[in-house]
């Protein structure tokens, strides 16, 4: 029978089928971190189990260190002691470990594809919710909780039901000025915050295949805010180049025995998927979110929608509450809305690509006056080390931005980098939640390049004329 | 983990859709390393104000609010954030069930390991749950009958995973439950090996 590429990887990593579509999976790569991992470990030590493979996990902190002045202690004594926390576990069971200040350090999903410890055909989890990034490589990627990473860390697998497969096509050549992240805010926008909710993703068509490999992960990483816990994308040549060489990647003749078997990674021709949807690339338009979901985003030409334009009552009821919250009303231009911080950054839109993406916007020019604070935050030591040696460093602290020290930064308000209470941010980050980005802040998600901009303009602006 | 197998109590509605898990934990309270104590923090916007005072329409702290051991919430609940933190806190609550039209995937899993369980129910029969929490009727949720009923109504029928179902009903330890079976697990290591051996190494000591 014909599958899918989920199903493939389903089968690859089935160690018991438990009827119903439950399966015991089996779990290649663990990515650990501070925040979610605690629990598992003190789980494990109080039931008296053994991690059963240290080999299979990566360590490192990313969400609650600070930015900037790192070589002074963390500000909050309560993060400090959860860092702590991981660093006393990952020395008790001898992980592999990427402290602060070493250059291999950085968010959980930009370390692992850079490492190579994400790889095509692997099942890669982690205690955070934009595991899916990983699917850009073939490899099933999914956010469990740390009850699951817990399992994980004793048994090496997990039990799970069967997802239902979904396929969303990008036809068409993605216009110039649009990025990868227009094209999955614009894939969410048109699918809902629930509308994977169930499935597994397969993104495919040729506006997916002529993506970069940042570009893909930037797709596979929001599936999750389209409700689907993991997001695919077949490997191929883009795919095989990138991983080729990197720290954890095959090597002689390993290498050709895995590329062998990663070209088997893609759905058959006549699979069936359970949903289909179809977007033509060429269509779309730089994205912005106007509300408090990611699914509440238009063109960047366009206006915040009426409430009334919503059929269903609590989707109405919730668009009343967005544009209070954002102090927006209805029919108001999206062009022209001012803002007071930006943030380039996140596992979303941190790696080497969406830097030199903002950089080309940035060169030669300057922060506007009116903005706050704008802040670009690499997502690793490596993507700092790779643009400080292509001179983007120079180019955004000349035009005023922040340059700062890899990490999740202000992604989720978690650690020093928030934005105060009103205030508007240009985010390439994943959430556009209430208080995400600390408590009162009004997020507005966008790509590199539009965040770039509306810091040198002060405002959103269209990156295509700008 | 505590047994379910049915219980009756007022409910709390909850009709806001999208409800996420950074409302239902915000991620000042993500800094612990326990899984106990966050029910004081959970849905924090909703219950208290910018002052830390209780707001006067918090569904959770005032009359039957206080003890319902059930929620019926909007569609699309849970979404975001994977953080277990969400769940510990309603269960730190008191809240054993939670039904609505739909649950974001990792969310409703979460609840699993923590003895909470999740009932999905067409829109309707929400709709009229949602009216009777109001009302302040009591809802009977029996899962090993997989029914639900209000005031000795008729009983509507749910769907549930039927391994969530033994885990729940029987209170078991889901780590000890695969571990029955390591020798598969063993043995699917050592076919993989030999299928993909870039997949293991030696860590140094």
């Amino acid at each position: 029978m014909a599958k899918t590429l989920y199903d493939k990887l389903w089968d690859m990593h089935l160690v018991e089928d438990r009827g119903d579509d439950v399966g015991l999976i089996y779990i290649d790569r663990h990515l650990v971190h501070e925040v979610t991992s605690p629990q598992g470990f003190e789980g494990l030590k109080m039931a008296g189990r053994k991690l059963r493979r240290r080999d299979a996990i990566m360590a490192v902190p990313d969400h609650n260190i600070p930015t900037k002045d790192t070589d002074k202690p963390n500000p909050d004594p309560m993060s400090a002691m959860q860092l702590a926390e991981l660093e006393k576990n990952a020395k008790e069971h001898d992980l592999e470990y990427f402290p602060m200040g070493d250059s291999r350090q950085g968010i959980v999903h930009v370390i692992g594809p850079e490492q190579g410890f994400t790889l095509p055909g692997v099942t890669i989890v982690c205690g955070d919710s934009h595991s899916a990034t990983h699917g850009a490589f073939g490899a099933w990627g999914f956010g469990i909780g740390s009850s699951e990473v817990e399992h994980v860390m004793a048994t090496q697998t997990l039990v799970l039901k069967k997802a239902k497969n979904m396929r969303v096509t990008v036809e068409g050549e993605m216009p110039v000025g649009c990025s990868a992240k227009d094209i999955v805010l614009a894939i969410i926008g048109k699918i809902g915050m629930g509308g994977g909710t169930g499935h597994v993703i397969e993104f495919d068509g040729p506006a997916i295949k002529a993506l970069s490999m940042e570009g893909r992960m930037t797709v596979c990483n929001m599936a999750i805010e389209g409700g689907a816990r993991a997001g695919l994308i077949a490997p191929d040549e883009t795919t095989f180049e990138y991983v080729k060489g990197r720290y954890l990647a095959p090597k002689g003749a390993e290498w050709d025995m895995a590329v062998a078997q990663w070209r088997t990674l893609h759905s058959d021709e006549d699979a069936v998927f359970d949903k289909e949807v179809v977007l033509d690339a060429s269509e779309i338009v730089p994205q912005i979110t106007w509300g408090t979901s990611p699914e509440d985003v238009v063109p960047i030409t366009g206006q915040v929608p009426s409430p009334d334009s919503f059929k269903d009552p609590n989707k109405r009821e919730s668009a009343v509450k967005a544009l209070d919250y954002m102090a927006l009303h209805a029919g108001q231009d999206m062009l022209g809305l001012k803002i007071d911080r930006v943030f380039v950054g996140s596992c979303t839109n941190s790696r080497i690509e969406d830097l030199r993406e903002a950089a080309s916007v940035i060169k030669g020019r300057k922060v506007a006056d009116t903005v706050i604070e704008a802040i670009i935050v690499p997502g690793s030591g490596l993507v700092k080390e790779q643009a400080e040696a292509e001179g983007l460093d120079k180019i955004f602290i000349e035009a005023g931005f922040d340059w700062r020290e890899p990490g999740c930064s202000m992604c989720l308000g978690m650690n020093p980098d928030i934005a105060g209470p009103g205030e508007r941010v240009a985010s390439t980050s994943n959430r556009n939640f209430v208080g995400r980005q600390g408590p009162g802040s009004r997020t507005h998600l966008v790509s590199p390049a539009m965040a770039a901009a509306a810091g040198i303009a002060g405002a959103f602006v269209d990156v295509r004329n700008f | 983990m505590e047994k379910f197998t049915h219980m009756t109590s007022t409910a709390i509605a909850l009709e806001q859709s999208n409800i996420d898990t950074d409302i239902i934990m915000p991620s000042d309270y993500l800094k612990t390393i326990k899984r106990t104590g966050l029910g004081k923090h959970a849905f924090e916007s909703l219950r208290y104000t910018k002052d830390g005072t209780l707001r006067n329409d918090s569904p959770f702290d005032f009359g039957a609010g206080k003890t319902s051991k059930i929620l019926v919430v909007g569609d699309n609940f849970g979404c975001g954030s994977s953080r277990e933190h969400a769940p510990w806190g309603i269960a730190d609550l008191g809240i054993r069930c939670l039904i609505g039209t739909s649950f974001a995937d990792i969310f409703a899993s979460n609840c699993v390991k923590n003895g909470i369980l999740t009932i999905t129910l067409p829109e309707e029969d929400v709709a009229a749950l949602m009216r009777d929490a109001k009302a302040g009727k009591k809802i009977t949720v029996d899962l090993e009958a997989q029914t639900v009923s209000v005031d000795g109504s008729d009983d509507r029928g749910f769907e549930y995973n039927p391994q969530h179902k033994y885990m729940m009903v029987n209170g078991l330890d889901e780590i000890g439950q695969t571990l029955l079976v390591e020798d598969k697990i063993t043995a699917f290591e050592e076919q993989q090996r030999l299928q993909s051996p870039w997949l293991y190494r030696e860590l140094p000591q």
